[in-house]
């Protein structure tokens, strides 16, 4: 269970200046997704989670323990909260290879095993003599994946890993993060602006604005009302029924015509353009 | 012609030392400077970019001032570490480090400032201290930059003149250099000599400079395939 209760200036957003305030409890075992605009604050949120940032006030409390109390005067290094963490460049070392990457991420002592199944486990084994930049963008993603997960880390942060990839190696890259979150038992949190993506794999989302959260729940809950196709079209004729005390709008959209349910008292004329929302069409025929 | 190869290998010998010295205080002072948010940073790079547009008399006469035996710091220095700093090789050396120090600050810097910020980030969150990270992670991806700090130094360091003049005067076997060598014998009209001893600097500055050009243009990687 983590409890953030976090509060910071950002620079960023419209106005220059955004205030960052979060208060939210994520379960453990949880995927949950951050949505929202650039500069809404999602990556200032990971990085506050991850100790890379300290915010001004507040806490974070995880699995019972405080990891930042400014009023305690607590706040936990990087080094010592144990949470895997993909940037979004993916920060491989380019100096060692495939395999030296992720064995530099080993704790002192731990058994080196963990890097072989991981080579197996994201299909690394034959590109772990390789050094980064000889890597496709995938590739290198999945070698970022396996070091955040050498340490078996309870809380796996990914920082719009995927957001650099084609479409077919995103759905890929997809499935390997859901393998490893089960795999692993992680709580894992995701930034994408991505609807779809977050809709197969998040259990949760959290749509940030101007750095507070303004929607949480379920994808279909968060998403639910978002017209997601929008058209645009030509008001073509329009007639009225006067047995069925209706106006319809023919519009013309791409050479096809849809027909619209229109009230009495519209102010359309023929010859206006409009944008129509999945919602409200319904195609009866086509001319 | 009777080629005397003292102010050479004293020479080479300043220049070693002056960079190993330097290599070992730059990489912590570039590393401070490369991510430090103090208000001071200005001041401190000022500090270390002044040997490129001081005249190095300057520097040397400071040198000399501080330095000088009346100096109470001087005379503390001579009685309790047998240190003096004022017409001796020990001299020659700190003249030369202030004196190179940008040479070998300026790559290094530049090399952590242009090393995204995210690979230091990323070795912290897997849990390595600072110090690992930095011989791990930072160093092994500068080596270019180190490589041009080390050689700029010693070649720098090689063809000083002014700064050794000022404080280490002109005791041969101590601190008699080639550069001052070369200006002596040119006093003494023995043009033989000062052009022996120019071309063999010359040839080595050249040699080495041409190293660091190469090995930062791939072209050695090239040669190796």
């Amino acid at each position: 269970m983590i409890k953030l209760n976090v509060q910071k200036q950002l620079n960023g957003g419209v106005s220059g200046k955004i205030n960052l305030q979060i208060r939210t409890e994520i379960k453990r075992g949880q995927f949950v997704a951050l949505y929202g605009k650039s500069g809404a604050g999602k990556t200032s949120l990971l990085r506050i989670l991850a100790g890379l940032m300290q915010p001004k006030k507040g806490s974070i409390e995880v699995n019972e323990k405080t990891w930042f109390d400014n009023e305690k005067g607590i706040n936990l290094s990087p080094q010592q909260r144990n949470i895997g963490f993909v940037f979004q460049d993916y920060a491989l070392f380019p100096h060692l290879t495939v395999k030296g990457n992720l064995r530099f991420a080993l704790k002192k002592n731990q058994d080196a095993k963990i890097v072989e199944e991981l080579l197996d486990l994201m299909e690394l084994r034959t590109l772990q003599n390789q050094k980064p930049a000889q890597l496709s963008g995938g590739q290198q993603q999945r070698v970022a994946l396996a070091r955040a997960l050498v340490q078996r880390p309870s809380i796996l942060l990914l920082d719009e890993p995927l957001s650099a990839l084609d479409l077919a190696m995103r759905k890929k890259l997809q499935d390997y993060l859901l393998r490893v979150h089960q795999q692993f038992d992680l709580t894992t949190i995701l930034v994408s602006h991505d609807v779809q993506e977050i809709s197969k794999m998040a259990d949760v989302v959290l749509e940030m604005e101007e750095g507070k959260i303004i929607k949480q729940g379920s994808p279909e809950e968060v998403f639910a009302g978002l017209g997601r196709l929008t058209l645009h079209g030509r008001i073509i004729a329009i007639e009225h029924d006067a047995e069925l005390i209706e106006t319809q709008l023919f519009v013309d959209v791409l050479g096809k015509t849809i027909l619209l349910k229109a009230t009495k008292n519209h102010k359309w004329k023929v010859g206006d353009r409009i944008a129509m929302n999945t919602q409200m069409i319904d195609i009866v025929k086509e001319i | 012609m009777n080629l005397d190869w003292e102010p050479l290998l004293l020479t080479f010998q300043l220049a070693s030392i002056t960079t190993l010295l330097l290599l070992v205080i730059s990489i912590p002072l570039a590393y401070w400077l490369a991510y430090t948010s103090l208000k001071i940073k200005p001041i401190i790079e000022t500090l270390v970019s002044m040997p490129l547009v001081l005249p190095p008399t300057v520097l040397g006469f400071y040198l000399l001032l501080a330095f000088s035996p009346s100096n109470t710091f001087a005379a503390w220095l001579e009685e309790h570490l047998n240190l003096r700093l004022v017409f001796s090789f020990e001299g020659l050396v700190l003249g030369s480090i202030l004196y190179s120090l940008p040479f070998m600050v300026h790559p290094i810097q530049s090399g952590f400032a242009n090393l995204s910020n995210s690979l230091r980030e990323a070795a912290y969150v897997l849990g390595k201290s600072k110090m690992t990270t930095l011989l791990k992670v930072l160093l092994p991806n500068i080596k270019t930059s180190l490589l041009t700090g080390i050689v700029l130094s010693f070649a720098h360091t090689i063809g000083e003149f002014g700064v050794v003049l000022m404080i280490g005067g002109n005791i041969p076997g101590k601190t008699k250099v080639a550069s001052i060598t070369i200006y002596d014998e040119v006093e003494s009209l023995n043009y033989g000599l000062a052009n022996t001893y120019s071309l063999i600097l010359f040839t080595v500055t050249f040699a080495i400079l041409l190293v660091v050009y190469l090995s930062n243009g791939g072209y050695l990687k090239l040669l190796g395939k």
